[in-house]
């Protein structure tokens, strides 16, 4: 009893200096951008989650979409398989927030999601020779789903694109960068997405005026 | 800006190459620039028709249709025309359009775009993150190709979007409890600025009110008596007993007509709310 006594009242008197410090310098911190860092890191992550939250949803499509298409085009089958073989090779790769520091991580994720995109716009420019198909409710609806999902799919990456330079502007640029190299030196710059090139081009009617993309 | 570089390749006929050459730097600086601060066009209404394809009574119209279905379920609905997309793709354009002028309450991001390009024969309906559920993709997609593209490849620009306009209230109030409560949760957001001017007046009433009574009452508590009915406290003297001929001096007559809660339905502005890309877009 005693002797613990006689340990606790020194290390209050200790301590109380120091949270009095911290209650002084913690209010001081966040305005002169302490919390700048963590806040751009975080919206960063929350824009990639919503970039996969996006691919997802497209993947989620796909069975649907193939099984009304084989309804109609079943000997379409190789452009059937690429997509369904293109689909399990994207959802196998993931890229948690945790892993969005390693280019490589991102460049693999993004590559195999471009060969969705392509296996699928060939799937929609094949369909096209399908009247039947094309007239049906269900395939309508798909490809609407579709392209609204592609869509969302650029804005999530464009917000993320967003987000990303923000952050990395963070932890390159006076002020920040001096609470970069004091406290969050864990904290690595995200790889971004490269070039824009995956996004679905619909199948356009050439008319031979215009060549190529 | 670079209009203005082109002022000067025109005027000065020595160091040509040299101005273009900057003038060639400076765009390509500046594209990326360019590319967002694109002069989007002003909210000015409810109806923006800067192609001027929508004639004045079928604007004035919707106006009122659009106005009316937002006091009941806050979702705003804006028709938008441009002459031309400058060659950017509609889709991107509509989201940063939808983006700058924050269509939709910003707790529901209940906001519809319809935009036109009829030079570029373009047309997107891009909804709110908040609609996506109820106005999804593809109500939007038939919507174009069955309202709007008919009507406009036959050049009847505001049928077709009016059409579209019916049809988008139509499939919003589909779902009449949700859309109510829509309504219900953002009723204050649109008499935000009277709810202010109403809180700082009664804020101001509560003061003298409870100030009074406060001067009559505290001081005897906390302050040193000084004599009869005198009192000092936070370095005042109050004297609550007596009663000063000023009291009488406030009149609550003119608070009446102080504030009026019309408004006018001029102003109108976004309600802070985002669009992540749904919708669907078509050409004709």
């Amino acid at each position: 009893m005693m002797p613990a006594q006689r340990l606790a009242r020194p290390s209050t008197f200790r301590t109380l200096p120091a949270f009095l410090m911290m209650a002084i310098v913690m209010p001081l911190l966040a305005g002169c951008g302490y919390n700048t860092i963590p806040t751009a890191e975080e919206n960063a992550k929350a824009a990639w989650s919503e970039v996969l939250n996006q691919y997802q949803r497209r993947a989620d499509l796909i069975p649907n979409l193939v099984e009304t298409v084989k309804g109609y085009a079943s000997h379409e089958k190789d452009t059937l398989d690429a997509v369904v073989e293109a689909r399990a090779k994207a959802t196998q790769i993931t890229v948690t927030p945790d892993t969005l520091k390693d280019p490589e991580a991102l460049k693999k994720f993004q590559d195999a999601q471009a060969g969705l995109t392509s296996a699928l716009s060939r799937l929609i420019a094949v369909s096209e020779a399908y009247p039947d198909l094309k007239a049906n409710q269900n395939f309508l609806a798909l490809q609407a789903q579709l392209e609204g999902t592609e869509n969302r799919i650029a804005v999530a990456r464009r917000d993320y694109i967003q987000a990303v330079r923000d952050y990395n502007l963070t932890l390159r640029t006076f002020p920040s960068v001096l609470w970069a190299t004091l406290w969050f030196r864990g904290n690595q710059p995200f790889a971004n997405f490269t070039v824009d090139e995956d996004k679905m081009q619909p199948p356009k009617v050439d008319f031979g005026t215009k060549q190529g993309g | 800006m670079t209009a203005g570089v082109d002022v000067l390749t025109l005027r000065t006929d020595e160091g040509r190459d040299v101005v273009r050459l900057v003038a060639v730097a400076l765009v390509i600086l500046l594209l990326p620039f360019a590319a967002f601060a694109a002069d989007l066009p002003a909210l000015t209404g409810r109806v923006v028709d800067n192609a001027g394809i929508i004639d004045a009574g079928t604007k004035a119209a919707l106006a009122r249709k659009l106005a009316d279905f937002e006091t009941k379920g806050s979702d705003q609905i804006v028709v938008a025309t441009i002459p031309s997309l400058d060659g950017e793709e509609i889709e991107p354009y509509a989201n940063r359009l939808f983006r700058f002028w924050k269509l939709g309450q910003a707790k529901e991001n209940n906001g519809v775009l319809l935009l036109v390009a009829p030079n570029d024969r373009k047309m997107r309906i891009e909804v709110g993150y908040g609609l996506e559920g109820t106005l999804t993709d593809l109500h939007t997609k038939l919507i174009i190709e069955n309202d709007m593209v008919p009507a406009f490849r036959a050049g009847d620009f505001s049928g077709g979007i009016s059409k579209a306009v019916d049809d988008m209230i139509m499939v919003l109030q589909g779902n009449p409890e949700e859309l109510e409560a829509r309504g219900k949760r953002n009723q204050q957001a649109p008499f935000n600025a009277d709810n202010l001017f109403f809180a700082i007046f009664i804020g101001i009433w509560l003061i003298i009110v409870f100030g009074s009574v406060a001067a009559s009452v505290l001081p005897p508590i906390f302050g040193q008596k000084l004599g009869p009915g005198r009192y000092r406290w936070l370095g005042m003297t109050f004297e609550p007993g007596r009663r000063s001929s000023s009291g009488g001096g406030w009149s609550s007559g003119s608070s009446g007509g102080g504030w009026s809660s019309g408004g006018g339905g001029g102003g109108f502005s976004g309600g802070g709310g985002s669009s992540g890309g749904g919708g669907s877009s078509g050409s004709w």
